[in-house]
């Protein structure tokens, strides 16, 4: 019985996002949302600027970098130190049953 | 109708692998198995994130001489990339969190079946 | 943790190969203004080519190549490294992670931005590297 619960929940799931997916549209056409140059409200996407003025700003070729590195250096500081918390996390977790079995 | 399903192709991987890692954290008892999904179902965002960048004529965002940078048509969004870039490797390392709370758990109780789990800590 | 016999191919066949990964690794880290690349693939590429010595040699070996106990203090360094370019570019009289403020001199502002991402990159790189390794290392520990 709770399997079967478990099965009717995964098959809707499913079948909610197969109804969202309908609406999606085609993978990689230029008239996209994602893909076009003005967002819902007639504003520039940022995309415009990381392509357009990348190497201006940072002599770099690879755009993914100075978004990366540049533009959203504070996310990526971030990131980082969500990593470290991460190592410290198991360091700590796993070291404290060694401390105790002694 | 053919045009339909080959166009949406990449969601529809997305959202077998979805389905997996749902089925993989629900149906499945032993703790470890249910991380395995945890991490698939990511692996679906991720495959998301990554498939809605794409786009028809266009380069990765790496700057050549052969596409002029002012015309934005040239290059994908680089953004989806870097996004996703920091999620995967931000998702090994709280991956590898919940792999030590699972060996915590074990070495505690001595098992990771979900059920005798309840039971022993009740 | 039961006793394992190390096998002399395995061992062999992982001490040809970590060398030309963890190469590969440095490659994309500084390559990464050029190609797809980075810190952060760069970091678990070199954290690969340590962690196939310590699964195919067991801990004796290993600890020679690499020590436990260097894996947080290198984690730190690359926290450091990052958030000290970034308090360097604000002592230096611009914003935090500015790195067109960089003291360097003889360099303009796009040429100090590209050696700033090329430094970061390196501290991600380290932190990366130091924490997967140090993961490992704590699951081993924990299982014995």
């Amino acid at each position: 019985m709770k399997n079967f619960i478990q099965f009717f929940l995964i098959i809707c799931f499913t079948g909610l996002l197969l109804f969202a997916a309908m609406d999606l549209p085609y993978r990689g056409e230029a008239g996209n949302q994602m893909n076009r140059e003005t967002s819902i409200t007639g504003t520039e996407v940022p995309g415009n600027y990381y392509v357009q003025e990348a190497y201006n700003d940072a002599h770099t070729n690879n755009m993914v970098t100075v978004v990366l590195g540049d533009y959203r250096s504070v996310d990526t500081l971030g990131e980082q130190i969500v990593i470290f918390t991460a190592g410290m996390i198991c360091f700590l977790l796993l070291r404290k049953h060694e401390e105790e079995e002694e | 109708m053919v045009d339909f399903v080959l166009g949406h192709y990449a969601y529809w991987f997305t959202i077998i692998l979805l389905a997996i890692g749902l089925y993989g954290m629900l149906i499945k008892d032993n703790l470890v198995k249910k991380t395995i999904g945890l991490s698939i179902f990511q692996t679906g965002v991720i495959l998301f994130f990554v498939s809605i960048a794409s786009k028809w004529g266009a380069t990765v965002p790496v700057k050549s001489d052969e596409f002029p940078v002012t015309e934005v048509a040239n290059y994908m969004n680089p953004l989806p990339h870097t996004l996703m870039l920091t999620a995967i490797v931000v998702g090994v390392a709280t991956l590898g969190v919940a792999f030590a709370l699972l060996i915590t758990i074990y070495n505690r109780y001595e098992t990771l079946n979900e059920q005798e789990l309840l039971e022993k800590i009740q | 943790m039961k006793k394992r016999v190390a096998s002399p191919i395995v061992l062999l066949g992982s001490r040809l190969l970590s060398p030309y990964i963890m190469l590969f690794g440095l490659y994309v880290i500084f390559h990464g203004h050029y190609s797809p690349g980075g810190g952060f693939q760069g970091g678990t590429l070199l954290a690969a080519s340590l962690l196939l010595i310590r699964i195919s040699s067991g801990r004796r070996i290993s600890r020679i190549q690499f020590s436990d106990y260097l894996t947080t203090p290198l984690a730190v360094i690359g926290v450091l490294i990052y958030f000290g370019t970034g308090l360097t570019a604000l002592l230096a009289g611009g914003y935090f992670l500015d790195y067109g403020q960089l003291p360097i001199p003889g360099l303009d502002a796009p040429d100090l931005r590209y050696w700033g991402i090329l430094i970061i990159e390196l501290g991600i790189g380290l932190t990366v590297m130091a924490v997967l390794v140090s993961i490992f290392d704590d699951m081993i520990r924990g299982e014995d």
